[in-house]
């Protein structure tokens, strides 16, 4: 492994306040909601787009910049932009005249209540005595999530997720084959 | 006050080699920020001149000539006649979607400057996932010109909008490889590659390379990649089509008028100045001068050099390229001050006369004022970084001259028949010539 480089001492408060986080998850729980009740579905796709952005907030506050770098080039940049692609080319007309809900309303209000109430179990067991936010910011040598997540893939030693990682990959792969034959009728 | 001029203020005067996001101030950010903003504002403005003036002198015309002398307020004119228009709206267009993508297209286009290193400390903040951001958040702007085609509810955005997200999204897959192999190569001899757009840079201060030449021709190769990918995903000709005017009127922008439309202008040609910086940092050193790593003799004159920083090298060489950013605007103004000479001399022309020769001295001045060793030890790097920036967006302009545009489904074959094979032979190629860089340089004669 790389030696590790200290960052000079940082006497500024943390960059993951509370503040920041209840900004970030209102901008997701908002963009979430907008998603299900939009009937225009580029709304929706808009809406989605703005709860990854969210999240990929999110991810630079657990200290996890590449993670929030890939969420961003793959969903915010990538995924989010074929959906757009193909909600652009069918005919929007038709689904804003029809109901948007279906009638399960009963399964619905129980499946709410059920993770409401997981949340709120969570919430208050965990932070009983203690504060909900770290006191202050943990400092992280150089290039330490990049480089940690590298280790754990690709390290000769601590490459514990090689496997898994690389049959993830082919998945992938078998996928984009599979829709390039099932899409062209001459290959 | 005074407590907050020590925390703030003059507490980051005193860290050496670290930039402003670095070391958590607040003060210094914001004003990097504002700098680099409106350095770009008058990039944007000058590229609107330049591009206008170079095409038409391409063109054996003479470009704007009746704003200002030789139309150097022409930009002024168009800024303010796009201010003044009025803004409309399409009929049956979706408001709030029409109001919302050339702001998701500029937001795009100026927030990857947060990590372009014009300097080893003058960037605003170094991220760890630098190029990684830049490519992200750029790849945002799609979203921008997608929506902004949809939302206009008429045929030719929509038509521009599909070929713009088919273009980039295809282009980006050839850019990322290319980005790739460069990445691999910051990890030669220290063992740890880095994303950090500083990095980058030091790792090729380290190996005494641009990796434009590193592996002959492997950097080369992958730098002409990403110089081909680049234009496509700026949308530029020759791969303009998502705007051909002769096809779709104005593509994707056809009905956004004055401020709006101002706005995609903006983030084009910022986009446009983001992806030359990736590649100046990725492949042609960033803010390191022209041969780096030659000194010279150790030269002193008394009161101007050495610089003030023990650490700085003190050659003879050194000394000359310091000189440089003093030298070019002097040579700007000189150019001023020839073309006052040859301004007709009819009495009407005597304000623009006259106005020329104030921008000459302004120019002047500037030049001199980067003589002066406090300013020219800082703006060195800054002058070589913008320098090489500037050497990009003069390729643009030329491209824009020179090649014919391309058809729709050769852009495609371009992108994913030759581009992409290419890059990952590159990538491959470029891992195993890494992992034996000793049997290379034996090879090659122990050249890079």
């Amino acid at each position: 492994m790389n030696p590790v480089v200290t960052n000079p001492p940082i006497t500024n408060p943390p960059v993951a306040t509370p503040f920041f986080f209840y900004l970030l998850a209102a901008t997701m729980i908002i963009g979430g909601i907008l998603v299900i009740t939009r009937k225009n579905a580029i709304h929706s796709a808009m809406a989605l787009i703005t709860a990854l952005l969210a999240q990929a907030g999110l991810y630079l506050m657990l200290y996890a910049p590449f993670v929030a770098g890939v969420q961003i080039i793959l969903y915010a940049g990538g995924i989010m932009v074929l959906f757009l692609f193909v909600i652009m080319l069918i005919n929007l007309e038709r689904n804003m005249k029809e109901r948007q809900f279906n009638k399960q309303w009963l399964v619905g209000i129980v499946a709410a209540a059920a993770l409401g109430g997981l949340f709120i179990t969570v919430y208050t067991t965990a932070t009983r005595g203690k504060p909900l936010f770290p006191e202050g910011r943990v400092i992280y040598a150089d290039g330490q999530n990049t480089q940690a997540i590298a280790a754990l893939l690709f390290d000769r030693s601590t490459g514990q997720y090689m496997f898994a990682f690389e049959i993830a990959s082919l998945l992938l792969l078998v996928a984009i084959i599979g829709a390039v034959v099932m899409a062209k009728k001459r290959i | 006050m005074n407590e907050f001029l020590q925390q703030y203020v003059f507490s980051y005067l005193d860290t050496k080699g670290l930039t402003p996001g670095g070391a958590g101030n607040i003060f210094w950010a914001t004003v990097y920020i504002l700098l680099v903003f409106g350095g770009l504002s008058v990039a944007v403005i000058a590229m609107n001149w330049l591009e206008r003036k170079i095409l038409a002198h391409m063109q054996v015309r003479l470009g704007p000539m009746r704003v200002g002398p030789h139309g150097l307020l022409q930009p002024i004119a168009d800024a303010i006649k796009l201010l003044l228009k009025e803004d409309i709206i399409p009929a049956e267009a979706d408001k709030i979607i029409f109001w919302i993508a050339p702001f998701i297209v500029v937001l795009a286009a100026f927030t990857v400057f947060v990590v372009v290193p014009f300097g080893p400390t003058h960037a605003i903040t170094d991220m760890n996932i630098g190029i990684l951001f830049m490519l992200g958040v750029s790849s945002l702007s799609v979203l921008g010109i997608v929506t902004a085609g949809w939302a206009s509810n008429s045929h030719y955005p929509l038509i521009g909008a599909l070929r713009s997200s088919a273009q980039m999204v295809s282009y980006e897959v050839a850019m990322g490889l290319a980005v790739v192999s460069a990445i691999m190569m910051t990890s030669l001899e220290t063992g740890t590659g880095t994303l950090s757009m500083i990095g980058i840079v030091q790792a090729q201060q380290a190996q005494g390379v641009w990796f434009v030449f590193k592996f002959f021709p492997l950097g080369l190769i992958a730098f002409g990649m990403f110089a081909i990918a680049m234009v496509a995903e700026t949308n530029r000709a020759p791969f303009d089509l998502p705007e051909a005017e002769s096809e779709l009127t104005a593509g994707f922008h056809t009905e956004y008028s004055g401020f709006r439309w101002s706005l995609f202008f903006l983030a084009e040609y910022s986009a446009m100045i983001a992806v030359s910086s990736i590649a100046v940092t990725l492949w042609l050193g960033g803010w390191l001068r022209p041969f780096p790593g030659v000194h010279g003799p150790s030269i002193a004159i008394p009161h101007i050099w050495p610089p003030a920083d023990p650490a700085a090298p003190t050659g003879a060489l050194d000394f000359v390229f310091a000189l440089c950013p003093g030298i070019s605007f002097l040579l700007l103004g000189a150019m001023c001050f020839y073309n006052v000479q040859r301004m007709p001399k009819h009495p009407l022309f005597k304000i623009q006369t006259m106005g020329l020769a104030g921008f000459g001295a302004v120019l002047g001045l500037i030049g001199l004022i980067m003589f002066l060793p406090p300013v020219r030890d800082r703006v060195e790097d800054i002058f070589w970084f913008s320098a090489k920036v500037a050497g990009f967006m003069y390729l643009y302009i030329w491209y824009r001259g020179t090649f014919p545009r391309y058809r729709f489904d050769q852009l495609m074959k371009v992108g994913w028949k030759v581009l992409l094979p290419t890059g990952l032979a590159l990538l491959i190629l470029t891992a195993i010539v890494g992992m034996h860089a000793d049997l290379w340089a034996q090879i090659t004669g122990g050249g890079q």
